[in-house]
């Protein structure tokens, strides 16, 4: 689904590097060349987008668990095929970029353990419950809605595998925001039991929502460097600001009250949003959300309950290639 | 808050819709449950897509069920407000997923029947059970080399996995035989040519089995004692949980629209 701005400031190792291939690598960056696995690169570089295509990568397969939590009650055999498909797509989105990031020298293997053992982060807004079949809905419409807006520009990040993953990962999100909003629609068509369903839905996900966009660009200690190398493109401000300007109009056409009383519109037509909670974020973070023990303990579970599959698997391929060997050599 | 459950005129024709929606149901939210707690990824993907494909058929099986039945019933009335006594699949597909050995196996004995089942359909004289056999055999024939290929590495994997694959298939050989049966409404429709006899595809079925279990070096059972009952609506303690889970929008929200 979508990695939010986590990193942290590398350390420079850049001295150690020679000079004139830096400098090079600067001027490929500038001309908006895309940058290849088997380009020279920085450390930095290759550092800090591996950890971000990984972030990214496991960000999609935590997201798996708040939907796949509706899959088997979806309200409809539409609805429940239409989710069970896009949980699916997410998937597709984390082998994906887990691909991607294998471009960069690190494999899969190293990428999942760093997870499992809590050293690598997954975005935070998994880390919500999904209450009601609502919740369903303003997933698809705002959390997608935002990993959107984040992830057009990194279509045109400056590091090739992840750019054209991106391309394709976000035609995929936009149909899956375009079902979320449609459930919205539904509910909010429906019975005023619906209607509340969805509001309260809006409730609890819109501050969260706000917050992938990540901290606010007055302590933002790390855009410079992904900005100078292309990876970032807009700072986090203004991702969110476009976020809420694109989303107002949506939910007044669902007659959806926003949660926040101090909204108002500027005079150049931004609707100016109040403070955000940044407690609660860190506090999510840190790993005291609703739901974070849930979603470790969920991924920890089915990757010790896979180990003797994946052991059997290692095992019978092992077992192939020797009896193909031993045949050869006949 | 609940509905009523609804009723359904089973004709012969009906019901056979109706048992082979409900197999494809069930098995296809048995599956969905893996969904986020695969093995491995690449698992994730491919249960879930079987579940799809296995949704997919329900659905259009119970559009045909409610139309052959004329009333005002339809797929989601049909899957949402019909009780325990009123499922009609076999007993196999509603055991639970247990270990993905568990779940392999089930879908091995389920695949392997349906791959050749469907593909008989494909004549028969209701073209619209004639087409969707056309579109399930596709869909089948992947799900039987889905399950075959994992029974052979499990079976021939680790000690491990070789003792999961054995005791799955242990545990499950007693609900294959309900897959062969037949009442007399089905044995009408057979003489009408609109159904197969699925007796006729035992042997065919047993050869399957006995060459993927003879690569994965397991054995087949030899006991011949079968469970049956799924088919008109006796079914173990498993499916009552299953069906709650399933309805619960429908049983405590009715009569919306989602």
């Amino acid at each position: 689904m979508y990695t939010q701005a986590l990193n942290t400031a590398e350390t420079n190792d850049r001295s150690l590097e020679d000079a004139g291939q830096a400098a090079q690598f600067q001027a490929r960056i500038d001309a908006e060349e895309r940058i290849e696995p088997n380009d020279w690169m920085p450390a930095a570089y290759r550092k800090t987008l591996t950890r971000q295509i990984s972030q990214h990568a496991h960000s999609e397969i935590v997201g798996m668990l708040p939907e796949g939590n509706w899959i088997t009650r979806a309200p409809t055999l539409r609805r429940k095929a239409a989710l069970l498909a896009k949980v699916q797509d997410e998937c597709g989105h984390g082998l994906y970029l887990y691909a991607a990031a294998e471009t960069l020298g690190t494999s899969r293997e190293e990428l999942v353990d760093a997870m499992l053992a809590g050293k690598a982060k997954y975005s935070s807004i998994f880390n919500y419950p999904t209450l009601t079949w609502a919740d369903i809905g303003t997933i698809g419409w705002l959390v997608d809605g935002a990993a959107i807006m984040n992830q057009i520009p990194l279509c045109r990040c400056s590091y090739g595998p992840y750019a054209r993953a991106m391309i394709r990962v976000c035609k995929e999100e936009s149909f899956h925001q375009r079902q979320g909003y449609e459930i919205m629609l539904t509910l909010c068509r429906g019975s005023d039991e619906q209607k509340a369903m969805a509001q309260d839905a809006l409730n609890r996900w819109w501050w969260p929502v706000l917050m992938m966009f990540g901290p606010p660009d007055s302590t933002s200690q790390h855009s410079d460097t992904s900005t100078k190398w292309k990876i970032k493109r807009f700072s986090n401000d203004e991702l969110r600001q476009k976020f809420v300007d694109a989303t107002v109009p949506q939910a007044q056409y669902l007659g959806l009250t926003i949660p926040d009383p101090g909204m108002i519109q500027d005079a150049d037509g931004h609707w100016r949003y109040s403070e955000i909670d940044w407690t609660e974020f860190k506090q999510v973070l840190a790993g005291n959300g609703p739901c974070n023990r849930d979603r470790m303990a969920a991924r920890r579970k089915a990757h010790e309950d896979g180990a003797w599959v994946r052991e059997a698997a290692a095992a019978y391929a092992a077992k192939r290639a020797h009896r193909q060997t031993a045949q050869a050599a006949e | 808050m609940s509905v009523a459950n609804i009723e359904v005129s089973e004709t012969p024709l009906v019901l056979y819709a109706l048992r082979r929606a409900d197999d494809a149901l069930i098995l296809g939210h048995r599956l969905s449950e893996w969904c986020g707690h695969a093995p491995m990824l690449e698992e994730d993907m491919a249960l879930s897509n079987i579940a799809l494909d296995l949704i997919g058929q329900a659905r259009e099986l119970y559009s045909y069920a409610a139309k052959a039945e004329g009333k005002d019933n339809d797929e989601d009335k049909l899957a949402y407000l019909r009780d325990v006594r009123q499922y009609r699949n076999l007993l196999l597909v509603e055991q639970p997923n247990g270990d993905f050995a568990q779940t392999l196996v089930r879908q091995f004995f389920y695949s392997a029947f349906a791959d050749l089942y469907w593909r008989a359909m494909m004549n028969s004289r209701d073209t619209t059970l004639a087409a969707i056999a056309a579109k399930s055999e596709k869909e089948s024939a992947y799900h039987l080399r889905h399950a075959s290929e994992w029974l052979i590495r499990l079976g021939d994997g680790t000690d491990e996995s070789h003792a999961r694959a054995q005791a799955a298939i242990d545990q499950l050989w007693a609900f294959t035989g309900e897959m062969f049966a037949v009442d007399d409404g089905e044995r009408a429709l057979i003489h009408a040519g609109i159904a197969i006899d699925p007796g006729t595809l035992r042997g065919r079925w047993l050869q399957t089995l006995s060459d993927v279990a003879s690569e994965a070096t397991l054995v087949l059972p030899q006991n011949d004692w079968m469970q049956q009952g799924g088919r008109v609506g006796r079914h173990s303690e498993h499916l009552g949980h299953l069906l709650s889970e399933l309805q619960s929008m429908q049983r405590t929200f009715p009569g919306l629209t989602w």
